[in-house]
């Protein structure tokens, strides 16, 4: 049962690793200094919950001692994360949208957590909830503001809301570990977030004045370890030093 | 001397700060804006050789601080930027010149970051010779700038402390480890001590710099006390500086140390440094590929303040 909750710890760590990996590349590259600033902000706070649930995770789990073991040992078909998070820092309309569409994901997510009946997982979500808010207000109101700002910032944001829609529904797909964990008081159903996540975001991209893609194809596999083309180069980053070095202290 | 010059000197005379509403000589006012946006645009030119190694940090835990070191440096350039606003001349100006090559940034910048071991000799070397020319600016006569290095200082005085931990961490750790870590010091000791500027009888900005108490202490001056600092430092980690005539000096109660190689410096500063190139294309295609993104934010707000007044 613990080495069960403990994979289910690192499927919610992987989202918050990959993604805040992604910003991570863009420290020192953003469009003015102060979004910079932001997204580093969003980085960090992604990475900390990352440490939070992986080092939880050790406690819990048969197969691994540490957080780093768990971040930057493991092989791709092993982390968990969807494939919205993999997604590429295109331009600054993709990083917005996908920023977006996953904080609103996760801010539904952690506040279902908060009535987790494992403490620990608990506080975790407890504590996230306040820089997820942040997150939001951030990336929804650049949403609004690119999607209504001039006709080149709107084209831009509907061509990016376009590629990353597809990936939405993968948030919210249930994997067996999520209903497993649900039955148990643990975890959520992404499933029952579903209805208010696409209201809730539909309503934001009417502010902005943007159009609601059709669904076409979903991307799917990231809960079972399969992931997209981006994603190897996303690790041969991430795991560079410690394959590189092995078994050594940093 | 008329009735405002004898004021300026005046306040300067009683340490008195110089405020933005205050006359002030206009070269006094053109100085200051050189030095504070070479300053500013050093801090956001240095985000960029550090953080290359955020995506291949090698543990969480040093992810997560290299990310917010990185960021604080970008708070400093908006700190520098702020105060450069408060003498008349605006941050898109300012970074204009920066991007069309008339302003200067630090040269150390232009200097690869090419293991994670950079990321600690930076961290110690550049960010503690940073700290030593910047704790004198605190106490410079321009009131806003000497109020943000006084935050500033606060925060590279961490740094240094986390870079130093970083080469604690190599030296005492496995043989590669320790060989990474002296190949950054051989690669980043010169580089570190040309941070102080020519030597005084090259420099030409620092006589006046020091009349006016913009400056405290001369290039040289620093340049000693960062070596004194920093040699029993390496000691420490059981590394070598690569300094031959490096030797404690009785007499003068300092270390004497080699030449700079001069050449390599001027050549730096006039754009030919290993990564001159990269480093500025990499501000000016920030820059360009975000021009949408702040029309677009102008627009918007705009748009949004007219909305208001119709509905008023
Ligand atoms: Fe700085
Ligand atoms: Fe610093």
């Amino acid at each position: 049962m613990k080495n069960k909750i403990a994979k289910y710890l690192i499927q919610l760590g992987d989202n918050c690793l990959i993604l805040g990996q992604r910003l991570g590349e863009l420290c020192g590259h953003g469009p003015a200094l102060e979004i910079d600033i932001a997204l580093t902000n969003i980085s960090l706070d992604l990475l900390g919950q990352t440490r939070a649930y992986f080092q939880y995770a050790a406690e819990m789990s048969d197969d691994f001692d540490n957080e780093d073991q768990i971040a930057f040992l493991r092989k791709s078909s092993d982390y968990r994360n969807c494939h919205l998070t993999e997604l590429p820092n295109t331009d600054f309309a993709h990083t917005i949208i996908r920023q977006f569409l996953f904080d609103q994901y996760h801010q539904l997510l952690l506040t279902d957590l908060m009535n987790s009946n494992d403490e620990k997982l608990k506080a975790i979500a407890t504590k996230s909830i306040k820089e997820v808010n942040y997150h939001l207000r951030f990336s929804k109101d650049w949403v609004i503001r690119l999607g209504d700002g001039t006709e080149t910032s709107k084209v831009k944001m509907q061509e990016a809301l376009n590629t990353v829609w597809r990936y939405t529904e993968e948030l919210l797909r249930p994997s067996e570990l999520d209903i497993e964990m649900e039955g148990l008081g643990i975890g959520t159903n992404p499933d029952q977030l579903k209805e208010e996540y696409f209201e809730k975001v539909k309503s934001v991209l009417q502010f902005a004045t943007l159009e609601i893609p059709e669904n076409k194809f979903f991307g799917k596999g990231g809960k079972e370890g399969v992931h997209t083309e981006h994603f190897g180069y996303i690790l041969s980053d991430l795991q560079y030093m410690q394959r590189t070095y092995p078994n050594q202290q940093w | 001397m008329d009735a405002f010059e004898k004021v300026f000197e005046a306040k300067l005379e009683a340490e008195e700060k110089i405020e933005p509403k205050d006359w002030m000589p206009e070269k006094y006012r053109k100085t200051l804006i050189r030095q504070i946006s070479q300053h500013a645009h050093s801090e956001i030119v240095g985000m960029l050789p550090e953080g290359n190694w955020i995506t291949r940090a090698p543990s969480l835990r040093r992810k997560v601080a290299l990310l917010a070191k990185v960021q604080d440096e970008a708070g400093h350039g908006l700190y520098l930027y702020s105060a450069a606003e408060t003498l008349g001349v605006e941050r898109a100006t300012l970074l204009d010149q920066l991007h069309e090559g008339k302003a200067k940034y630090s040269s150390i910048f232009n200097y690869p970051t090419v293991s994670w071991a950079d990321i600690g000799a930076i961290g110690w070397l550049v960010d503690g010779a940073a700290i030593m020319n910047q704790v004198m600016l605190t106490r410079a006569s321009y009131g806003p700038y000497a109020r943000a290095m006084v935050r500033i200082c606060k925060e590279e005085s961490f740094h240094q402390r986390q870079g130093y931990e970083i080469m604690m961490t190599l030296s005492n750790g496995s043989e590669e480890q320790k060989a990474m870590a002296q190949d950054a010091l051989d690669r980043w000791w010169w580089p570190s001590l040309m941070m102080f500027g020519p030597s005084d009888k090259e420099s030409t900005h620092s006589a006046q710099s020091m009349a006016w108490k913009i400056k405290r202490k001369s290039n040289d001056d620093l340049r000693q006390q960062f070596v004194d600092v920093s040699v029993p430092q390496a000691e420490y980690l059981g590394l070598k500086i690569p300094d031959d005539k490096l030797k404690w000096n009785e007499e003068r109660g300092h270390y004497d140390f080699g030449e700079i190689d001069w050449d390599e410096f001027w050549n730096v500063i006039k754009g030919n440094g290993p990564c001159n190139e990269e480093r500025l294309a990499a501000r000016v295609k920030a820059h360009e590929e975000g021009e949408w993104v702040r029309d677009a934010a102008l627009a918007y707000a705009e748009k949004h303040s007219n909305k208001q007044k119709v509905e008023a």
